[in-house]
This record gives C-alpha cells, structure tokens and sequence, in this order.
C-alpha cells in the first residue's frame, strides 16, 4: 500500500540550524499520526514541509506516491488548521469556509451548501454570516476545521490546533476531531508538544527531538517501551534510571525506565527494596505525586488519591515489580 | 532569619501615607478624575482647532457665498449662489475637471508604484534594510519643495538629463514621439502635463507608500501561507487576502495623493502648461484678479469632491478589514 506520507531521508536546513536532520518517515493512509516534541524540535518543520510551505534541503517527499518537491502549496491537495487558526478578518465564516472552492472556481450555490454543510459538521450551523472576530477561541478553532475540510483533503494537517484552547474545551475538542477523523477516514498529521494529547488522539506518535524522530510507534509503545532516556523522560515523565541502579535489579547494565505510578511507597526503614526518604509531595486531585530521593537518585511515585501518605522527611521503602522495570536501548 | 531582622521596624512604611504638599494633592485629584486631567490636556489644542483653524476655514467659505461686483470691483455681501453659477462657466469647468483628472491619474499611480515597495517592506525587509527603507522614503521629504521641483524641471528640460540619457540609449526618438501625442505632449517634458503628472507622482509618493506599509504591516504572514494551503495562486491571494487587507492603507494613502495634488498650485505653475489648475486658480483670483468670493468657492470644490471620494469609499467598504 503507498503511504498517505512519505519521507525518505528529508532535511530542512536553516543556515547552519539542522530544524530537520534526515528523517525517514512513513504515515498509512486513515491514520492519525501525532508529531509530538519539544518546541524548536522540527515537528512543525515536518508539517511545513507536507503542506508545502518548505522545501527541503535534501532527501525527498511523496504524498500518495507522488513526488512533493517544488510543488507549490496550492497544487497540494493537503490542508492546514493552523495554529492561530489564520481565518481571514475581512470575510463572513461562511466566505472563510467557501474561500478553497471560490479560488478553485466551484459556483457561488455550491460552494455556499458545501461550506454550510462542513459548518454543520463542526457543529456551528447558523454561523456563516458572522465575521470571525465575533466568534470565541473554540468556535474560530472549528471554523478553521471546516475551512480545511470542506475541500476534501487527502491528508489534513494540524499545528497544535488546541493549543490556545483552555483546558474544559481543549478535551471536549481531542474527543471531537478524533471521532471526525474515524467518521471521515482522513488521514490526520497532528503536531503537539503536550503529551498527554498525542498519546490519548493519535494511532501512532512519531517523537521528535533535534530535528530528529527518536522513537515512532504504537501511543502504548511509546509510553511503555520507551526506547532512549529523552523519550521515556518527554513522555509521561517516566523515571530514567542510571545503569548501576538497573543491574542490581536486572543483571543487564542499561539505562532503564519506570513509570512513577508502578512504584509503591512503603513507611519505614528497613526491609526490601529500595531505600529512599520523601522530599515532597504534590497534591493532583485523583493522584498525588511525590519526589523521592534514594540515595542522590531522584524518583518521582504517583499514588491514588486517599493513600495514606508519608510526612516530608521521612524515611520510605520503595517497590515495583521487576517487569515494570523497562530497559532501553540506548548504550550506558 | 526572622522577618523583623530583616526589615528593621523603624523603616517601615506607613500603610495610608498622606498626600504631601500640592502635587501630591493634584496626582491624587487627577487619579481620583481622570476626567479633568482629559479636559485640561485636550483644551489648549482643541481651542486652536477650533478657532484658529476651523474658523478661518468657516470664514473662508462664507466668503463664497458673496459676490463681486463687476464694475467697481467691490465685494457685494449678500447672501447668493451665483458665484457658484459662476464655476459652471466653460472656463472653470475645464479646470476643475482637469485638476481633478490629473489628481485621480497621480494617485493610480502612486498606487501602483508604492505597492510592491511597501510590500518588500512590510514583509521582507529587516533590520538594516528596514532603516534604510524609512530613510530612503522620509529623506526627499526633509529637503525643500521647491528645490526638488528646480531639480525637476532640470531633469526634464528640453537640454536635461533626461533627453541626454534618452539620447545616449538611441531612445530620443522615444521622448518625441510622447511629446508629439495631443494633451499629454508638448514642446519638452518640462512644459507639459506628463512632467506636471511625473513630479506630482515623485512628490507625493511618500505619502502612499507609508500607509500602505502600515497596512500590510498589519496583515499576519499566515494568511497568506493559509490562503496558499486553500488552493489560491498567488495572484488569486494578492486579489482576494492581501488588496483587500491593503485597501484601507491604499485608501488613506490616496486621500493624501488625491487632495494634495487638487490644492497644489506650484508644481503646474513651474512643470506643466499654462493651463490652470484649482490651486493655481485660486492663487489668481484672490491675488491679481480680487476675487476672493470665486477663489473661495473654487476651494470649495476639493473639499465637496474628497467628501464624495470618502463617502464612496466607505460605501465601496474601503474601511472593513480596519
């Protein structure tokens, strides 16, 4: 089957700033793919270079087979929600929407059913004749959804569109656009530095750092078979352990990972497993976390609410179970 | 250490202190009323506006209302229309039209040039580039207007740099053939409407090319890239994103252009025809002719023509995208 994306080797060179460092990348057909990463990684780089917006400095592009290099953004039949949505002020929301299909040349009837029926689907009926500036941070968010769906794209692209959203309608927004994209079959490229949203939205997460994809796979892959220390850290904050620490309780000598919410908290000294006193704890309503120190290592323990908790200070016991305990890839 | 360590009780400020003396006593009054604080800043300049300008400007069209007796030469003041009737005259009709053509022409035209420059500004330029972008656009407007006007008519002169250059690329054939076409020609560039029309251009440009900057300024990069990702070439973004976007700074940057070249009356006098333009009629009628009713009314047509030009432009939606 050929690949909705594909990069073979791309690199996006800024002056002497490698934004994108050889990637190799391949996203099926129907997926949602999320490109989560610090910013500054290259993900959004990545994205720009699907729409068009960049040409790479080397390595090539196909989307659905076809080669992308040197083909300008408007002879791409890919979409973009943009971050700051970009609608355009001086338009109505139904013009917005239309905007794809009046450049195309599609008639003023159609275009204006369509681009109702795409409001319809991001559930804003009624809303054409406003002027973008009189809607609220949500609705913008959806009209820009439609604008991009109403032309049909093979692949939709999307820079942190959440990310200006608070936190209420940011979660009621992941739940819709992923049942959008089911019931669409689109494939979706979503660009996030939050986590939690690539891990709960996407089928696969590619992980990015430096310019560079450090781990792609399955969200459950990513988050329990993290695969280098900057993954299993970015990603859920998983306790990296030093070697040493990993052969007392592995044999093998490899950095490992452990998620914080495997670890126990026993009270008192003594006893198995591993020696440690509460540093401090920090209250997360369903959860607690608490910072550990074993020994100058630093470890972090999420415990369900309603635990009964150490005072800061005192000395604890911490267990886990050995196969919680993940061991990486990368070399000591 | 404990906090009374730190921060001796002996220094410790008072919670409430007074106002202390008469400024204090005036900043409190101010913040209290910012009102007051308005009305005392806005007066002395709106009492200016008011008086000194507005009212001179009032004084100056009731002036148009009267007429002039044509044998003795004095002002009649009663109240008539016919020194109004009186611009409807062949003569003057000829000359409002004129101004009003070339002041139309000069603004298409500072458009058309002051777009792509206010364009590579706004989006392109930085930094250094930028400054040297203000300075090359504000510097004509430091030196005299006269002396850049002597300095046109040089260039333009029969024996100005302009014919030499034109000769020198076996172009002069060029420069006659324009000069041989009816009203735009004439016996040098110097002495027609094209230099009158190329020197208003050259003079006025500054004053599109700044709005419109400031315009497109304003205009976020995305939506042009958001414009492009929907499908449109470039040329259907300028007409359906950037134009619109601009159009507000076009229109400011016109009514510059636009009522500038209708009050003008030195650059005709010295680079054109002995045709007249509005300003230039003016000039006469209340200088050697005494008229001062007619010129009155004569500079009532710019103001009539600039309301009708905003109103249109309003209605046209030239002030949406503000």
């Amino acid at each position: 089957m050929t690949s909705a994306v594909s990069f073979q080797k791309v690199s996006r060179h800024f002056g002497s700033v490698r934004a994108v460092d050889a990637v190799d990348l391949d996203i099926v057909p129907g997926e949602f793919f999320a490109m989560l990463g610090p910013s500054g990684s290259g993900k959004t780089t990545c994205l720009r270079l699907i729409a068009g917006f960049e040409q790479p400095t080397s390595g090539s592009i196909s989307i659905f087979g076809e080669r992308a290099e040197g083909v300008p953004p408007y002879r791409r039949n890919v979409n973009t929600v943009f971050q700051d949505y970009a609608l355009f002020p001086h338009l109505s929301v139904l013009d917005n929407v239309a905007y794809g299909l009046m450049v195309k040349g599609v008639g003023k009837p159609e275009r204006q059913k369509a681009a109702e029926e795409a409001l319809s689907l991001v559930r804003l009926p009624g809303y054409g004749a406003r002027r973008p500036g009189q809607l609220s941070g949500g609705q913008r968010q959806r009209v820009a959804l439609a604008r991009a769906l109403v032309n049909q794209p093979k692949v939709l692209l999307l820079d942190e569109p959440l990310g200006a959203l608070d936190l209420k309608l940011r979660e009621n927004m992941q739940e819709e656009l992923k049942s959008l994209q089911k019931a669409l079959g689109i494939t979706f490229v979503f660009v996030t530095h939050d986590q939690g949203e690539a891990l709960s939205m996407a089928d696969r997460v590619a992980v990015f750092n430096d310019g560079k994809i450090m781990q792609i796979g399955t969200p459950e892959d990513i988050y329990q078979r993290p695969r280098t220390r900057f993954v299993a850290d970015f990603v859920g904050s998983s306790n990296v352990l030093p070697p040493d620490f990993v052969e007392r309780y592995s044999g093998q000598r490899r950095w490992g990972s452990l998620r914080p919410e495997s670890i126990r908290v026993g009270r008192g000294a003594g006893g198995e497993g591993v020696a440690a006193r509460l540093v401090s704890t920090n209250y997360l309503g369903a959860t607690t976390k608490l910072a550990l120190d074993a020994d100058g290592l630093r470890l972090h323990a999420i415990v369900p609410a309603g635990t009964a908790l150490p005072v800061e200070g005192e000395a604890v016991v911490l267990t886990f179970n050995r196969e919680h305990l993940h061991l990486m890839d990368e070399p000591a | 250490m404990s906090l009374d360590a730190a921060m001796p009780r002996a220094t410790a400020p008072a919670i409430l202190p007074g106002s202390g003396g008469l400024r204090g006593a005036l900043s409190d009054l101010f913040w209290r009323k910012p009102r007051v604080l308005l009305l005392l800043m806005l007066l002395p300049p709106v009492l200016w506006l008011g008086i000194v300008y507005i009212g001179s400007l009032f004084a100056l069209l009731a002036q148009s209302f009267f007429s002039i007796d044509e044998y003795s030469g004095l002002i009649n003041r009663q109240f008539t229309l016919k020194t109004y009737g009186d611009l409807f005259q062949a003569a003057n009709l000829d000359i409002i039209l004129r101004t009003v053509t070339m002041a139309a022409l000069v603004t298409l035209a500072s458009a058309i040039v002051a777009f792509p420059i206010a364009y590579y500004a706004a989006r392109y330029a930085r930094g250094r580039w930028k400054a040297l972008f203000y300075l090359g656009i504000m510097l004509p407007l430091w030196s005299s207007y006269l002396v850049k006007i002597y300095a046109w008519k040089l260039i333009l002169a029969k024996e100005g740099i302009l014919t030499w250059l034109f000769g020198k690329l076996h172009l002069q054939w060029l420069i006659d053939a324009w000069l041989s076409l009816p009203i735009v020609g004439g016996n040098s560039l110097s002495v027609s409407f094209t230099g009158t029309f190329i020197v208003f251009v050259y003079v006025w440009l500054p004053f599109m090319i700044l709005p419109v900057q400031a315009a497109l300024e304003r205009v976020p990069g995305n939506l042009v890239e958001a414009s492009s990702d929907l499908g449109a070439s470039p040329g259907q973004t300028f007409r359906n994103v950037l134009f619109p976007l601009a159009l507000p700074g076009i229109v400011a940057g016109s009514i510059f252009t636009f009522s500038l070249t209708l009050g003008d009356y030195i650059i005709p006098q010295i680079i054109g025809t002995s045709r007249l333009f509005i300003g230039q009629a003016v000039y006469s009628q209340q200088g050697t002719a005494g008229n001062i009713p007619l010129a009155a009314a004569f500079t009532v047509v710019p103001i009539v023509i600039m309301g009708f030009y905003l109103w249109g432009a309003k209605r046209m939606g030239a002030f949406d995208a503000l």
